[in-house]
């Protein structure tokens, strides 16, 4: 399966990444040697072969679904690039 | 006493404990050797302030008599991992200026064992990467040089490997998704273990591929290594992959004695086009575990040469999702929006401009074999390969071999540059030993055993069983002495 600009473009529009549409058409080259890679998996017989989840056979752990931190405001946006009144600030989503 | 900073763990431990030497003088002739060795670019965020703050903390339990591990040891600490105060940033754009409000696991329990911290080191963006040639920082240079051509410290932990072969703190962490702490150590004549995936708490280390991550020490010998290793490892109720299980005290388990040891070479790493140097480092390698008692078993490993394409459809695949949370909002850099633009345009600029091109190559490689439609082609495909190789590994210690022995890197370390004009897919290959390891989820140890002919140290690879880590630095330290590697570069970089 090869990639088109305009795959590259949706690729790109998922991802949350600006790519200027000058760009689209090396990008959608590197996909198609990166995947020219990959496609060797197409070899390998996994016909009975269930995907693999962990490394160790595990169950992940449980716990109590009570609060065991919180009350820490100024340490969680301590980091935002903008934030007003104890909120994060982001610009106008509704029109 | 002179060149402090040359000590091993070990040694520096011994001296502190007999009162020999403080913390304060150790960590000052760090700090020294740090601030004038920044041609190597190894050291991104110097704390010389805290360092002293712990060293001067440290000789305090020294002179009580409470010296844990590490106490008054000077480490440096990959960029990746979060650092409560200091910058933070992943050798990436999109982190510039974070300063974590928390303590990653792995660091905190250095802490708490009394390491001491001389910086934050070099890496490739979000640890992607081969050659530490992503950096924002820019690249970390190889202390070991070939006349005037400087070389890749190798990557993605290609700062802790050069701080460390450059006799700039004693040790340092480094973290493992694919080959990176393996590959630098052997490109920069060092030892560097990656633990058994669940070892070490991932909590508070930038993720890249979470169900292959690992952290683990970068040091001047496999005592070091079993030392560190132990104060870095615990079991963490804040990291869910996080094994229940005590941790040995490593360095006791070293005696050096192996007969009767099996040890595997695996056919399929013997690759063809593979340079003479390497296969005759690894039949050397061979040949000293043997003269030390073991018994060398040919094995097979039959899909290892679906490892990279599988590591390269599930490594991007959950860098994709774990590098959703850079969006602008929370932490790191936000784009500079003009007017009219909303979220969307926050999100896709902040990311357009925080991100390398070899992260944002990994994301959308990511997007695309999780979209709808793909899925199963490429994702699930990799997930069932994967199964494939863990079970080669499986059938081999099943069969009663006890280790694996290969080389750790197709080739000594590379010029900087060198690479810029090939295809991605070319610098993959440099994990071409080292990524079976992670996909497996094993420990994997790199031990200097040799120097090229032009003069460049190489590295093999000794592969455990799963929580055997004792055991494999046991059969690594045996190598280690039969190697007698003792190599150092020529000082050409500090300006003191």
């Amino acid at each position: 399966m090869s990639i088109d600009t305009a795959t590259a473009a949706k690729v790109a529009k998922l991802a949350r990444i600006r790519v200027e549409a000058d760009a689209l058409p090396a990008l959608a080259d590197e996909f198609n040697m990166i995947l020219g890679f990959i496609n060797e998996l197409n070899e390998v017989d996994v016909s009975d072969v269930e995907p693999m989840t962990s490394v160790t056979p595990q169950r992940l752990k449980r716990r109590e679904d009570v609060i065991t931190d919180g009350d820490q405001q100024a340490d969680v946006l301590s980091n935002a690039p903008d934030s007003r009144e104890g909120f994060f600030a982001v610009p106008k989503v509704v029109e | 006493m002179e060149n402090l900073n040359s000590l091993t763990l070990a040694k520096g431990r011994d001296l502190l404990q007999s009162k020999d030497i403080t913390s304060v003088e150790l960590t000052e002739a760090c700090l020294r050797a740090a601030e004038g060795g920044g041609a190597l670019n190894a050291v991104v965020h110097h704390t010389p302030e805290l360092a002293l703050d712990q060293a001067a903390a440290a000789d305090s339990r020294l002179a009580q008599g409470d010296a844990p591990a590490m106490c008054g040891l000077p480490i440096g600490i990959k960029d990746l991992f979060c650092t409560k105060g200091v910058p933070s940033q992943a050798a990436s754009c999109i982190l510039d200026g974070f300063r974590p409000e928390y303590e990653s696991t792995v660091s905190q329990n250095l802490f708490d064992a009394g390491a001491v911290m001389i910086g934050k080191l070099n890496m490739d963006e979000f640890a992607m990467g081969s050659s530490n040639e992503t950096s924002i920082y820019g690249n970390a240079v190889n202390p070991w040089k070939l006349d005037d051509k400087q070389l890749t410290p190798g990557g993605s932990s290609g700062g802790s490997a050069a701080a460390v072969a450059a006799d700039l703190c004693l040790a340092a962490t480094g973290t493992d998704t694919g080959g990176s702490i393996r590959q630098p150590a052997a490109f920069a004549g060092i030892v560097g273990i990656k633990p058994t995936y669940g070892r070490c708490s991932r909590w508070g280390i930038v993720a890249f591929a979470s169900s292959l991550d690992q952290a683990g020490p970068m040091t001047k010998s496999v005592r070091d290594a079993a030392i560190m290793l132990e104060a870095m490892c615990s079991h963490d109720p804040k990291d869910s992959t996080s094994a229940e299980l005590e941790v040995p005290n490593f360095e006791a388990l070293l005696t050096g004695d192996i007969r009767g040891k099996k040890i595997g070479i695996p056919k399929e790493y013997r690759l063809d086009g593979m340079p003479d140097e390497i296969e005759k480092l690894w039949t050397d390698g061979a040949a000293m575990l043997r003269e030390a008692g073991a018994e060398m078993i040919d094995v097979t490993l039959p899909h290892t040469k679906y490892a990279l394409p599988a590591y390269y459809v599930i490594a991007p695949a959950e860098a994709s999702s774990n590098l959703a949370r850079y969006d602008g909002v929370r932490f790191g850099r936000r784009a500079q929006l003009d007017a009219g633009d909303g979220i969307t345009e926050m999100y896709e600029k902040s990311r357009a401009e925080g991100f390398g091109a070899e992260v944002q190559r990994r994301i959308m490689i990511g997007t695309y074999v999780l979209s709808a439609g793909f899925y199963d082609a490429y994702y699930n495909r990799a997930r069932r390969v994967r199964a494939l190789i863990k079970k080669d590994f499986e059938d081999v210690f099943a069969s009663g071999v006890d280790a694996i022995l290969t080389p750790t890197t197709p080739s000594a370390a590379f010029g900087l540059g060198d690479m810029a004009e090939v295809d991605p897919v070319q610098m993959y290959l440099n994990d071409v030993f080292t990524v079976t390891v992670n996909l497996a989820g094993l420990p994997g140890i790199s031990v200097p055993a040799g120097l090229d002919g032009q003069g460049l140290p190489l590295g093999l690879q000794l592969i455990g069983k799963p929580w055997q880590e004792g055991d494999l630095l046991n059969t690594a330290y045996a190598l280690e002495n039969a190697a007698g590697f003792s190599a150092k570069p020529n000082n050409w970089w500090s300006s003191l």
